[in-house]
């Protein structure tokens, strides 16, 4: 589905600040698969989504995303087929506008022409149900500002919104990781019941390494730009978080250092 | 009366630029300098055309004036990455020498000898009144537009421009392309402005290539006070704000132009002073508040010395 081929991406080139957020990585992903992604701070997890997403162009390398070649379409364009949740709730939606309008912005990709009326009465019924499913309440309040509500409703709508219309690739940059842990939990649930219900090919970056290690079938390990370690789901069903981290100092030869992972074991 | 009536059709007539200003400050969050080009450009169309013989053309093209003076800021903002208020800036200072252009090169034009909408109304109409014809045709245009606005703002690219002055990287991410969406925002708002320049021209008989000066501090007044009376979500309020707003600017400025305090080049001043008043309040409150509680605290601290 996702094939991302000797990807290459310098920041600040030609001043004494530049450095490789992308190294050379290539990284394929089978349609469907559900894949954690880990890494200590500045190893490159939010870049990768950043150049998946079209943030900036890549120096060097290609991307294909259901066999097209996005490596130079605009930001815009590939937004179409890819959902993406931002660690900051903020982000991915329009606060001063309804839960109702919001979903009906994020479900006009689907269809139908600017000049239509954005909502008829089938997709106000639509947004109702797929709302009901998460058993927040939320459907009830389709008029409620997007900014009055709380960091997990928003988040929950923010999903709807990238899934409505069912992406080729949903790329979740810790999309949990503001929230309480209660919260966390119920938006990761309702996560895994749309991923695996719809068979969406699903990319998370996680703090949580033992999360990252049941959530999904397959994790990788990135540092500097580059995977490390991918292990597939027979190979993760062994694997602890200590031995992960034994993995890591030993092929570095330094400890792991990502505070929020380390404080959240 | 003559003041009651004068200051509604004024009003009226201007609330269609109101309207054009709620769409760029309100939703677009731009404070737009290209509404004094625009208007102007409007105006001066309408005129030449009007005198030309077509008044009815001459407001179709003031339309398309002001939207085409719009979408060049827009492109200007977002192809060139030019700073919004800059890009404003740029067409109006420009568009000053294309109007001078339209006009050949006068700097005021005539129309008490030419055929206008509203002498065709009164050909049309003989037993009404004039003041009557002048409150009708702003009423109609103002009518005709609210209501176009509305159901513009009810579909999917409306939705879309809203959502852009709103946070513009979620509207990105549904995969809309932004940069058009603010040119047409931008080209809309002064399509509205261009009208009201148009049949400005009509209303008062003539054109001048100064018609346009402080008129954008003017809008925003209407806008800022139209939200004193009508403060709603629904896109068809917001915009009868700006009508009511519009017409409210006028009473005030009719009554304070009255009194012998203000002669009336003070216009201008007055204005300003109510935008600023009105921009000014969130931090006037925010510093009483700051005020309070700092006294209470003192108090507190005083009464813990005491005991």
């Amino acid at each position: 589905m996702l094939e991302i081929v000797n990807a290459q991406k310098a920041f600040d080139r030609g001043t004494p600040n530049e450095h490789l957020a992308l190294d050379d990585l290539s990284l394929s992903v089978a349609d469907g698969e559900f894949v954690t992604i880990l890494g200590s701070n500045g190893a490159g997890k939010s870049t990768l989504f950043n150049a998946i997403c079209g943030n900036f162009l890549l120096d060097r390398g290609h991307i294909v995303l259901g066999g097209k070649d996005i490596t130079f379409l605009p930001e815009h364009r590939r937004a179409a087929r890819i959902g993406r949740l931002f660690q900051d709730p903020m982000k991915g939606t329009a606060p001063n506008l309804s839960i109702e309008e919001n979903l009906a912005l994020a479900y006009s990709r689907n269809t139908r022409g600017m000049l239509r009326i954005a909502i008829s009465r089938k997709d106000r019924e639509l947004f109702r149900q797929s709302l009901a499913d998460f058993g927040m309440g939320l459907e009830d309040r389709m008029d409620t500002k997007m900014g009055l509500l709380s960091g997990g409703q928003r988040q929950a709508v923010t999903l709807l919104m990238s899934t409505i219309v069912t992406p080729d690739l949903l790329l979740l940059d810790e999309h949990t990781a503001a929230l309480d842990p209660a919260t966390a939990e119920k938006v990761m649930q309702i996560t895994n019941g749309i991923v695996y219900e719809r068979h969406i090919t699903t990319l998370m970056i996680t703090h949580n390494m033992s999360s990252a290690l049941t959530t999904g079938t397959r994790t990788i390990m990135m540092d500097s730009g580059a995977v490390i370690f991918d292990f597939g789901a027979e190979q993760r069903r062994s694997m602890t978080v200590s031995d992960l981290l034994d993995m890591y100092s030993e092929k570095k030869k330094e400890v792991f250092d990502n505070d929020r992972i380390l404080l959240s074991r | 009366m003559n003041l009651l009536i004068g200051s509604l059709q004024l009003g009226l007539l201007y609330s269609i630029m109101v309207m054009g200003i709620y769409i760029s400050f309100r939703i677009m969050n731009i404070p737009d300098l290209t509404t004094e080009g625009s208007f102007t450009f409007g105006l001066a169309a309408s005129a030449m055309i009007s005198a030309a013989g077509h008044p009815l053309l001459a407001i179709l093209v003031s339309i398309i004036a002001g939207a085409g003076a719009g979408m060049i800021t827009g492109i200007l903002q977002t192809k060139l990455d030019i700073h919004p208020v800059l890009a404003g800036i740029l067409t109006m200072s420009g568009i000053y020498s294309v109007n001078l252009l339209v006009m050949h090169g006068a700097s005021n034009v005539t129309l008490l000898n030419s055929k206008t909408i509203f002498n065709m109304m009164t050909g049309a109409f003989p037993d009404l009144p004039k003041d009557a014809v002048k409150l009708i045709i702003p009423l109609l245009a103002a009518v005709i537009v609210l209501l176009v606005l509305t159901l513009f703002f009810k579909t999917s690219l409306g939705l879309s421009i809203r959502a852009t002055g709103d946070n513009a990287d979620m509207v990105r991410a549904s995969s809309i392309n932004v940069d058009v969406v603010k040119i047409i925002a931008i080209g809309l708002a002064n399509a509205c402005i261009g009208l009201c320049g148009g049949l400005t021209a009509q209303y008062q008989s003539f054109a001048d290539i100064n018609s346009g000066v402080g008129i954008l501090v003017v809008g925003l007044a209407s806008v800022i006070i139209g939200e004193a009376f009508i403060r709603s979500r629904n896109m068809f309020l917001c915009f009868v704000s700006a009508i009511v707003g519009s017409i409210v600017y006028r009473y005030i400025i009719a009554l304070a132009m009255k009194s012998p305090l203000f002669p009336a080049y003070m216009l201008k001043l007055i204005s300003a002073v109510i935008v600023t008043i009105a921009l000014a309040l969130p931090a006037a409150r925010k510093m009483s508040a700051s005020r309070r509680l700092n006294a209470a605290n003192k108090a507190d601290d005083g009464g813990k010395q005491d005991a």
